[in-house]
């Protein structure tokens, strides 16, 4: 037998590239004759180009071209974005390119072209554009629709009768109700309600999104920052203008994304279309200043929430209207993903949600690590801990009681889930914490800090079916697993590879992942978001395999006599069950699949593949035995993660500052694949929550429609010494039985669990008092603790 | 947005408040960046155009002595990804809030984007390239592999430098004390508890080998 793979600690192959300066991020790579390029950003929040002059900076030694948006092969389309536009929606849309020999030339030449901006009305709280008479954040409406955008006004009535410290809720843009809250809420024992803001967060993943392109031969390549490699070339064709056939996107490594590089980003369209205008490789450096501009953020919201339970802690009526502050392109489906994912954590008896996502003229939104699911979870939490207190419910246990479990139910259509290990998470983090004896220290003062006890438990969507597997077992042996994934932190170019190298019986150090530049012949594949790919792609690769064990079998029988099932496939031999010397090596396998052609060696494949992994096996053929597979496993309902987050926090009184004395997470992910990543996927996801719930502002100059928030100093996400230095973990580690490999996601459901152990523990360390916003600075705490009047107010986002 | 004082520096005479009362009268421009790549005299014919003046400059990076022409205002993070080609040392923020340009200069971390090349002629530059050691890894760089560091590790060169100075300067730190030591490196990641990891075994290492 060979080393078990699944469950165990196995670096992945690329790490030692990663410490040695080996590993080539997108802005590494260098060709021939590259040039370099600049761009001009918007200098207003909303405004029309009038007329751009670009005499002076063409007339400038160095300056090779300037690129501007209506050159662009994909233009701005309905609610749709392109690189370069000629009518910027936020201050720092990109609005031209210069290409020159140096960059500071580019920049040069940047300042030499005069732009006359005509200035539009712009709006940064979405609120104010749901006003009569407000201003829209875009000329054809405010609110996102069905691929168009809508205009909703709501009647000063509105406004009047929720008061200032009250979210205003007019007609929405999306409504669903199960039940009758009204009448819950009629008998419940308990009713909180409350507004809530949740503050945009940019991503800032450590690599900006710079990328680089040129043409050989009719064929561009593009080296850019992407979550998913394969599922990048195509929007990259789309952005070209080209055949997908055309492209050749390379990506091996991607410096994080965190949901803003999903399948690449719109920024490529530059380089890949100034290098075809110029006839020269041009590199396009993104800087930190303009990766808080065109890097995405997560969508933030004003809402309110009335939650109503029965004596015992059952959640009878949940009633949530959620206002979505959605920047000024496409449709952010945070909104809706948050009222999906608040009844994956109560299974509200009755539940009524409403939801408007507004636009407004500041960065375009886009998923971020749990998009919806982190903001909801922090928004409520801390409203369920209010209702526990009031009704003397243990916290612990009121999450117990509302969870769900094999039988629950998600969202509007109360789909199944394929498995809820939630309570054995509760159990396991109320053990792994020692809830018990904490809680006990809740509200104790020791000299200025006092120490306040939270926690969050967070789910979120971790799969999905039917990607392809490729393998090829080559002349010297090896096992090549080909993998249209992206390369982007998790490690999941490596660790879901591991079932077919499993059903295999193969030893690790005989497997070649081959990932990350689409001319290697890589599958289809997932996009790497929603935290589908453990999931997606160890149930591809389990096929791949199995499907590879099958032609071992089929070709021993072929060559070597008897019927495909007297033959048993391990360590790197297909033999005959109980002799391991009759029978091949995988590399004589190797030869004698390309010897017979056909479907040994990719001269046929399974029709139910894809395309794009056809396309693939048909560059591979001849080359080796080689089996693809589709993921065709059954599967009936919703595959979900939970995490829970559990904080020991001291609150010092006298400044506001709030440290982190102890953490532990658990999590149902289904069966643990590694165990020391999924450890450190966690941890980091909780720490990226904390952050949200600590510190990263996003503030803008209301009057000029700027932001103040733009670089880490002003927004900083946590650093190492503003998290524990041993944060506890631990995973249920029970399969999900409707996937062979048993394993979910792992990527999102963090965030939020992090997020609203954070908010909970202050929470609990001012005696229960909800700020029931985010960030909840020291400033904000301080004020709140003195008595002091608020310096925002109840609804003002953006501070 | 392009400095001001850099702006002045490069076009003699352009004072700070005429290109402000510029970018006010013409509704232009919020541009370029902080942080510029001049360009080495080798992919450039035009860079009088921009009034920099080149330096013929000797460096000793990773033990080697390497002579480069550099402009004055170019950094030396610049200098070794664009002009020497060794692009392990990352550009993750260009204004020294994030530490992925983390190098040794006389074995003190230095963050490689806010310090000009030509100030560190006849001075001994490390970078995560000149770790290795007739094909054995640092102590470090070992302890990264033991302990599966890092995800994205995009700041990973900068952390295993900031490691190899903080071993220099604690050889048996704490996780707290490291912790310290490690601060002026940004992880976006979060994966502070394995880079603790690492940093522990990284010790452990480094006195095995001593």
């Amino acid at each position: 037998m060979a080393e078990k793979l699944i469950g165990t600690d196995i670096a992945p192959p690329d790490l030692p590239a990663k410490i040695t300066g080996r590993a080539r991020y997108a802005e590494d790579f260098h060709a021939e004759g590259m040039v370099f390029a600049k761009l001009l950003l918007s200098p207003m929040p909303h405004a029309r180009v009038r007329s751009v002059d670009t005499r002076a900076a063409e007339a400038m030694e160095g300056v090779l071209g300037i690129l501007r948006a209506s050159e662009l092969p994909q233009q701005e389309q309905g609610i749709g974005e392109a690189a370069l536009t000629d009518e910027p929606k936020y201050e720092g849309e990109p609005v031209l390119a210069v290409a020159a020999v140096d960059e500071t030339t580019a920049a040069a030449a940047i300042e030499a072209i005069r732009v006359d901006f005509e200035p539009l009305p712009f709006v940064l709280d979405p609120l104010e554009s749901l006003r009569e008479g407000g201003p829209d954040a875009r000329l054809d409406g405010n609110v996102g629709g069905r691929g168009e955008a809508t205009t909703l006004k709501w009647p000063d009535s509105v406004f009047d009768e929720a008061g200032p410290d009250r979210l205003p809720m007019g007609e929405p843009a999306t409504e669903w109700t199960i039940g009758d809250v009204d009448a819950a809420f009629a008998d419940a024992a308990a009713i909180v309600e409350e507004t809530i803001v949740h503050q945009s967060v940019t991503h800032h993943p450590m690599e900006p999104r710079s990328c680089m392109a040129y043409w050989q031969n009719g064929k561009l390549f593009l080296h850019g920052s992407t979550q998913s490699t394969e599922r990048t070339r195509g929007a990259v064709a789309r952005m070209a203008g080209i055949d997908v056939e055309d492209v050749v996107m390379i990506g091996e490594y991607c410096g994080g994304g965190f949901g803003s590089k999903i399948s690449g980003v719109p920024i490529m369209a530059v380089p890949a279309a100034l290098s075809r205008k110029i006839g020269r490789p041009v590199m396009l450096r993104i800087t930190r200043y303009e990766e808080n501009y065109i890097g995405r953020a997560r969508a933030g919201f004003q809402g309110w929430a009335k939650i109503g339970f029965r004596a015992d802690g059952r959640m009878t009526a949940l009633d949530l209207y959620l206002v979505q502050d959605g920047g000024p392109y496409g449709r952010a489906g945070d909104f809706t993903t948050a009222g999906m994912v608040a009844t994956a954590s109560y299974q509200p008896e009755n539940m009524r949600f409403r939801g408007v996502p507004v636009y407004t003229n500041t960065p375009p939104r886009s998923a971020q690590r749990a998009p919806g699911g982190a903001q909801i979870v922090a928004m409520l939490e801390p409203l369920v801990d209010k209702a526990a207190r009031e009704l003397g419910v243990d916290r612990l246990e009121i999450r117990k009681i509302n969870a769900p479990g094999h039988d629950g139910w998600l969202g509007a259509q109360q789909s199944p889930f394929t498995s809820a290990f939630v309570r054995e998470a509760l159990d396991l983090g109320g053990e792994l914490f020692n809830w018990e004896e904490k809680i006990q220290l809740s509200g104790q003062r020791n000299g200025t800090r006092v120490t306040g006890i939270g926690m969050g438990l967070s789910p979120f969507t971790a799969g999905s079916t039917g990607r392809d597997g490729l393998l090829v077992i080559r002349p010297d042996g090896k096992l090549y697993i080909h993998q249209g994934i992206g390369n982007l932190g998790t490690h999941s170019i490596a660790d879901t590879a591991r079932p077919a190298a499993e059903v295999l019986d193969l030893s690790w150090d005989q497997v070649e992942i081959v990932w990350g530049d689409t001319s290697k012949h890589l599958p289809f594949s997932t996009v790497q978001a929603g935290s589908q790919t453990t999931h997606a792609h160890t149930r591809a690769n389990h096929a791949a395999g199995m499907a590879m064990v099958g032609l071992l079998q089929e070709l021993a029988a072929l060559e070597l006599g008897g019927s495909p099932t007297d033959y048993r496939v391990s360590e790197g031999r297909v033999f005959r069950a109980g002799n391991r010397s009759a029978g091949m090596s995988f590399a004589q396998a190797a030869e004698r699949a390309i010897a017979r052609g056909g479907k040994f060696s990719g001269g046929e494949v399974p029709e139910d593949l894809n395309n794009v992994t056809k396309g693939a096996v048909a560059g591979l053929a001849g080359e080796g035995l080689i089996a693809a597979a589709r993921d065709n496993y059954p599967q009936a309902g919703a595959v979900f993660t939970w995490v829970a987050t559990f904080a020991q926090v001291e609150l010092d009184v006298e400044t506001g500052e709030v440290e982190i004395v102890d953490l532990a997470s658990t999590t149902d992910c289904g069966t643990v694949v590694h165990p020391r990543s999924l450890a450190a996927q966690t941890n980091g996801g909780v720490f990226q929550g904390i952050g949200m719930a600590k510190s990263q502002r996003w503030v803008f100059d209301p009057k000029w429609g700027i932001p103040f928030t733009k670089r880490f100093y002003t927004a900083r996400p946590p650093g190492i010494l503003d998290v524990p230095h041993s944060p506890k973990f631990a995973a249920v580690d029970l399969p999900d039985p409707h996937t062979p490999v048993g394993a979910k996601g792992i990527g999102e459901p963090p965030v939020g669990a992090g997020e609203a152990a954070y908010a909970c523990a202050v929470a609990d360390a001012m005696g229960g008092l909800c700020l029931c916003r985010t960030p909840l600075t020291s400033d904000m705490i301080l004020a709140e603790l003195e008595g002091r009047p608020r310096p925002y107010g109840l609804l003002d986002t953006h501070v | 947005m392009l400095q001001p004082e850099v702006i002045q520096a490069r076009r003699g005479g352009f004072t700070r408040r005429k290109f402000i009362k510029g970018v006010v009268a013409a509704g232009a421009t919020a541009s370029a960046a902080g942080y510029l790549f001049r360009g080495s005299g080798a992919l450039s014919p035009f860079l009088t155009a921009q009034g920099a003046v080149e330096r013929l400059v000797t460096l000793n990076v990773n033990g080697q002595q390497r002579r480069v022409e550099v402009p004055r205002q170019e950094t030396l993070a610049m200098t070794l990804r664009y002009q020497l080609g060794l692009t392990g040392t990352k550009l993750g923020c260009d204004r020294a809030e994030c530490g992925a340009c983390t190098l040794l200069i006389d074995g003190v971390t230095h963050y490689g984007c806010s310090i000009l090349t030509h100030t560190v002629r006849g001075r001994e530059v490390t970078t995560i390239e000149g770790l290795e050691r007739n094909g054995e890894m640092h102590p470090v760089q070992q302890a990264v592999l033991d302990e599966g560091g890092f995800q994205c590790a995009f700041c990973a060169p900068g952390f295993v430098m900031s490691m190899v100075g903080m071993l220099d300067r604690n050889p048996n730190p704490t996780r707290e004390e490291a912790a310290e030591l490690l601060a002026g490196n940004l992880c976006r990641c979060g994966d502070y508890d394995k880079i603790l990891n690492t940093a522990m075994r990284a010790a452990e290492l480094s006195g095995a080998r001593a």
